[in-house]
């Protein structure tokens, strides 16, 4: 498949290829994404804004020409900016293929590199020539500084312009700490926000530290993804505890979404708030605790991306989609079309959704029992069940949904 | 000078603010307004010696280098300031530009004067907001606030001769307000022009050069009235702070 070449966040001629439950395929237009969403389900999505998370400077030791690429770090504290994981290369820049890249000079503990106006040092090598632990100097608001004034977003090939912030963004974007986009979230635009609103559809949110997605190394890449801290809300855990009361189905904006969620659902106890730290791979082996269906954009087989999508669907399934995205020309990449994947119905049921406390959703409700795949909501609007009410909108930014 | 009051029991106490145009004028008065009242400030200015002057005499708030009125300089800000406050619960839009310096008639106005004014007074704004609108927007989701604040003048609403390109950029900026407003209210963020009156400020000396200072509000009146708005709306949002 073409990677879209030109970073247009929302082209309007974006695609979405829906997988139903049952394995069958869908064509449509993204930009009514909403009109593919039912009453009562919740879009979770990730609210990181993107990092220009390139820097580029000199080795000192060597005097050679590096470029580091921030990759990782140990929590979202907002003063948490010293150290970092981060990849190295040589010299040349994003118009190189990443595994036509030379690689950096030879590194180790100690080392200091002049990156614009920050400077930084080796803390310790992370078992690969080209992943280190970094310091920066200074306090947090220099590097901070330092960071808006020399970084770059990190890109790839595919797209020759250079990219500016306003670029990577989405329209969500809140507090600075994804490393790449987290790209799902281009579909987003404020009248596609209004129209869920309005169609009984929730938004909720989180905070995902969304990782670089290749090096052009192999065994770099397979050492990815790192550990991602991410922030999930009270008001998300509510939000959730109230689709699954209801029949509603949580839908992850993206692959950052369903890592956070599925991490915090990990442990077994109830959905809890709060920081965590994203560990593990999601691939054909993972049984997904709550993220019913996800909405992503178009990767090639694979690709770490793909193993992910594993655990909603069998390969025979991906298979078929990836025969009709090649078929009907859908772009990859961030800037491309994107799929709407619902976690495949299960030969056999799925666990019961764990018991919530009761006294945590905001209306009554009773814990539901056995798989609720098989009870589709409500036609229309729920009554009452859900806390939105209908936007007052000039009824022609509402999308018809046909 | 820095006072900050740890017995306040002020409703902004902990409420994160940004405002552009903060060392000198209106906006030097809010950073210490909202200091004292214990808010998390961060404020965005052009000179970087004022900038270190005000973190100096209000130790804790954080100074941003940038200009509203370029393009390229916007992300770099909204970044830096949700770095430095961990979020954004409110934005104050009051880094202001008169356009023509000395006043003009509007036919006597450089075109390049009223672009000015319209890039610091509205687009700039504009931007800004755009940027930062995911950060307030999540203030709202949590319960918090998600508020922006256009500093606008009563030029914007009676036809002074001489104050066109000003008067017209801020005209703009309170009627996209409202149309904003109206916009964002279903996602729970609140747009607000406020007009402060006219004060004893840097930028109207430059505008009224042989004004009399003692018939101007003190700069920090109106930031005090300002900070009362805060307060009211903020009490009325979140009672348990």
């Amino acid at each position: 498949m073409k990677p879209a070449a030109r970073p247009v966040q929302r082209p309007h001629d974006a695609k979405l290829l829906i997988v139903e439950a049952d394995g069958r395929l869908r064509h449509a237009v993204r930009a009514q994404l909403a009109c593919h969403l039912r009453a009562g389900d919740l879009l979770v999505a990730n609210d990181a804004a993107t990092i220009p998370a390139s820097l580029s400077g000199l080795h000192k030791r060597s005097g050679a020409v590096i470029e580091i690429r921030l990759a990782g770090r140990g929590s979202l504290a907002a003063d948490d900016v010293r150290e970092f994981t981060a990849v190295a290369f040589g010299s040349g820049d994003h118009h190189t293929p990443t595994e036509e890249r030379p690689p950096p000079p030879p590194l180790q503990a100690g080392d200091a590199m002049v990156l614009g106006p920050l400077r930084a040092t080796v803390l310790r090598m992370l078992e690969h020539p080209r992943l280190v632990a970094l310091r920066f100097a200074g306090t947090p608001d220099a590097v901070w500084a330092g960071i808006a004034r020399h970084g770059k977003p990190i890109q790839y090939a595919y797209v020759a312009q250079s990219l500016a912030m306003w670029d990577v963004w989405t329209p969500l974007a809140a507090r600075p700490v994804a490393f790449e986009s987290p790209s799902a979230g281009f579909a987003l635009d404020w009248k596609l926000l209004t129209a869920l609103r309005a169609g009984g559809i929730e938004l909720a949110t989180l905070t995902h530290a969304a990782g670089i997605s290749s090096t052009g190394d192999p065994a770099l890449d397979a050492k990815m993804p790192f550990d991602e801290p991410y922030h999930l809300p009270r008001q998300t855990v509510l939000a959730i505890a109230r689709t699954q009361a209801r029949g509603g189905r949580v839908v992850a904006l993206g692959t950052t979404v369903t890592r956070a969620l599925e991490h915090a659902a990990s442990s077994g106890e109830p959905l809890r708030s709060g920081a965590g730290v994203a560990t593990q791979r999601i691939d054909a082996h993972t049984a997904l605790r709550v993220v019913d269906a996800i909405v992503t954009g178009v990767h090639e087989s694979g690709e770490s991306h793909y193993e992910l999508l594993r655990a909603f669907a069998s390969d025979a399934v991906l298979e078929h989609a990836r025969a009709a995205l090649e078929q009907h020309g859908y772009r990859s990449h961030e800037f491309g079309d994107s799929v709407l994947l619902a976690r495949q119905r299960p030969a056999t049921p799925r666990p019961a959704p764990r018991a919530v406390d009761a006294s945590q959703l905001l209306e009554q409700s009773r814990p539901r029992l056995g798989s609720h795949h098989d009870k589709r909501p409500p036609e229309g609007r729920p009554e009452k069940a859900l806390a939105i009410s209908a936007p007052h909108v000039t009824p022609y930014l509402i999308a018809t949904c046909n | 000078m820095n006072t900050r009051d740890p017995s306040s029991t002020s409703s902004v106490h902990g409420l994160r603010v940004a405002i552009t145009g903060g060392t000198s004028g209106l906006g030097l008065a809010l950073v210490g307004t909202l200091h004292h009242r214990g808010a998390a400030v961060a404020f965005v200015a052009r000179q970087v010696h004022h900038i270190r002057d005000v973190e100096r005499q209000y130790g804790g708030t954080h100074g941003i280098p940038g200009d509203v009125s370029q393009k390229d300089e916007i992300h770099p800000i909204a970044m830096r300031i949700t770095a430095a406050l961990d979020g954004l619960d409110v934005l104050i839009n009051n880094a202001s530009s008169l356009g023509p310096v000395p006043l003009a008639l509007l036919a006597d106005t450089d075109c390049e004067d009223l672009e000015t004014a319209l890039a610091t007074n509205l687009v700039g704004p504009f931007r800004l907001t755009k940027a930062v609108l995911g950060a307030l927007a999540a203030s709202a989701r949590e319960g918090r606030q998600g508020l922006v604040i256009n500093i606008t003048s009563d030029a914007a609403a009676t036809p002074y001769a001489g104050w066109g390109a000003y008067g017209a950029s801020k005209a703009a900026l309170s009627h996209m307000s409202r149309i904003w407003d109206e916009e964002l209210r279903p996602h729970g963020v609140r747009v607000q022009a406020i007009d402060p009156g006219d004060m004893d400020t840097p930028l109207h000396a430059l505008a009224v050069p042989d004004a009399d200072p003692a018939s101007l509000k003190r700069p920090a009146d109106g930031a005090q009235e300002i900070v009362t708005f805060l307060e009211s709306v903020q009490a009325e949002k979140a009672p348990a702070l």
